[in-house]
């Protein structure tokens, strides 16, 4: 996979976020909570799971992978970065 | 709708009026949101403008839909034909309504259900199931006057209408709702901040509480709590033993179905609890385990079959919306079969083992296999598909999906995430396999039919069984 800076990672993985997941009249942010105010439930979350894992080429561990962890993108991003440096 | 003041009051305004309240799950999407309005022949929906789209894009398929009651701030030029707004904070308040008067036999609400085969089963419900819901909120979730009370089902399922709405409000208790995700910190800082004294909950919830830890739990003042149950699917002892240590109180397990309206098997206030047991009947239920091959009961107890009841509760279903041939097959020697196997012990205490058929019970909430591959094979690259469950630590069981893919499709992750987000999209995010396996050709018997069984034993370690009718290599 190419290099992907920070800020280009957390573009794409918002995208991703609102494409698939977001209502057309709600704007969110990096900061926004995704899994606790509802805009990704649970079991969708094993979804985005899937999607992190085939664009970064990586395997994040179910126990990593939790409601906190998933709960807005600058998270995700540093879940994703952990597992992208090993 | 989400849970919003409006969907409360609405679902009330329904009943009021005569009408027949049919709740609806706000994350289904447009099929399964589809096979539900058609099959009830559903002649209004309330909703919000987040969830209009789904609607439109069905609603030309649905000659009954007259209206589509909106109950957001929209400019009226984009509104289409038979969309009408609602705001409940500039509406005109109704000086004088005269509500509908209703028999004990009236119906009043219908809930959908999934079963192995075929679409989703409307379960019709009458006024008269409110005296079973106010019983046992009363006697097992022991809410009195002053409580303050939480349940977190969404009123999308039944738990949330007969014990989120109905039951409580019968007792005229004051509830709290909240309207976000699962977070261990966001519902410990709910029940701390609302005093939260009974909280009715699932095990998937109690279980992913577990899995944040016990030490979460210590920064919280959760002291008012003063009596907890849960309900959906079974509560294992570990989630008992759990809540007794960090709460001081256990988690007292409950048993019903959509079909029963009301609570069937339960762990009572003061009764012992057995952590991993659902408990007993309730006074004034008769239950038992009937024999599988004779639908008869059992004269001696500790043997695996079949959960059943004696008709006549209050809240008992009264009719499958148009299909009596299925709901005529739910009884039989005079006995309602819920579909659920379990023993009893000496002690009259049931014991759960499994569902009846292949219905997948994930997070409390009923999946049809038959739903989800039929769904499946509209996606485009998708031959075959045979649906199962697999184990799940958190929600016991979640769906998978076995697929042969049409020629010129090849298996590829990428394949795998665009066939899960079609059924999210497409049914809910609860039927949405959670894992997706691609097979070369599915096990069939020799007649051409999917044995799914023998998925079901290899995803759950169990052993095959009789393959004698497997179609040869």
């Amino acid at each position: 996979m190419e290099a992907m800076n920070i800020n280009e990672m957390k573009e794409l993985i918002l995208n991703y976020v609102v494409k698939e997941y977001i209502d057309d009249d709600v704007k969110i942010t990096c900061e926004t909570p995704l899994i606790s105010s509802g805009y990704v439930d649970s079991f969708s979350m094993v979804s985005l799971l899937v999607f992190l894992e085939n664009r970064f080429k990586i395997k994040i561990p179910p126990s990593k992978a939790t409601p906190e962890a998933f709960d807005s993108v600058n998270s995700i991003v540093a879940l994703v970065n952990q597992y992208l440096k090993q | 709708m989400d849970r919003i003041p409006e969907l409360y009051l609405s679902f009330l305004g329904i009943l009021k009026t005569g009408a027949i309240a049919q709740p609806l799950f706000s994350a289904f999407g447009e099929e399964s949101l589809f096979v539900r309005l058609e099959n009830a022949g559903t002649r209004a929906i309330i909703t919000q403008k987040k969830h209009l789209q789904k609607v439109r894009k069905i609603r030309g398929k649905l000659p009954h839909l007259e209206y589509v009651i909106i109950v957001d701030e929209m400019k009226p030029a984009d509104l289409a034909t038979g969309e009408v707004l609602f705001s409940l904070d500039n509406a005109t308040p109704v000086e004088n309504f005269d509500i509908c008067p209703t028999r004990a036999e009236t119906p009043s609400v219908l809930h959908y259900t999934s079963g192995t085969t075929g679409q989703p089963k409307g379960v019709k419900h009458v006024h008269y199931s409110l005296i079973s819901q106010y019983l046992t909120s009363k006697w097992i979730l022991d809410i009195r006057d002053d409580d303050i009370y939480w349940c977190t089902a969404d009123p999308g399922w039944v738990t949330g209408t007969s014990y989120g709405i109905i039951g409580p409000w019968s007792l005229g208790v004051t509830q709290c709702v909240l309207d976000t995700g699962f977070s261990a910190q966001a519902w410990y800082r709910f029940a701390e901040k609302n005093r939260v004294t009974v909280w009715y909950s699932a095990p998937t919830a109690i279980r992913s509480l577990m899995k944040a830890g016990d030490e979460i739990v210590k920064s919280f003042d959760l002291s008012s709590l003063r009596h907890l149950a849960s309900v959906g699917e079974p509560l294992n002892s570990e989630a008992v033993i759990w809540s007794e240590k960090v709460f001081g109180k256990p988690f007292h397990d409950t048993f019903w179905q959509t079909e029963t309206g009301s609570i069937m098997i339960t762990n009572f206030p003061g009764m012992k609890i057995k952590p991993g047991s659902m408990g007993r009947t309730f006074p004034g239920i008769t239950g038992t385990v009937l024999d599988p091959s004779t639908y008869k009961p059992y004269p001696d107890h500790g043997r695996a079959g079949l959960i059943a009841f004696r008709p006549g509760w209050p809240a008992m279903m009264r009719a499958y919306w148009n299909n009596d041939e299925k709901y005529r097959e739910k009884f039989v020697n005079g006995w309602y079969l819920s579909g659920d196997r379990a023993s009893i012990d000496g002690e009259g205490y049931y014991w759960f083992i499994g569902r009846d058929d292949d219905v997948i019970n994930t997070g409390g909430h009923l999946v049809s296999p038959f739903e989800v591959e039929s769904a499946l094979l509209e996606h485009p690259a998708v031959a075959e598909s045979a649906v199962t469950s697999k184990p799940d630590e958190i929600n016991m069981e979640v769906v998978k999906a076995f697929i042969t893919l049409k020629p010129g499709h090849t298996p590829n992750p990428d394949l795998e995430l665009d066939i899960m987000n079609f059924i999210r999209k497409r049914l809910s995010p609860l039927a949405m396999p959670q894992a997706v396996e691609f097979m070369d050709r599915l096990p069939k018997t020799r007649s051409g039919k999917i044995m799914r069984r023998v998925l079901h034993a290899k995803e759950w370690g169990e052993e095959i069984g009789d393959i004698y009718t497997l179609e040869n290599d």
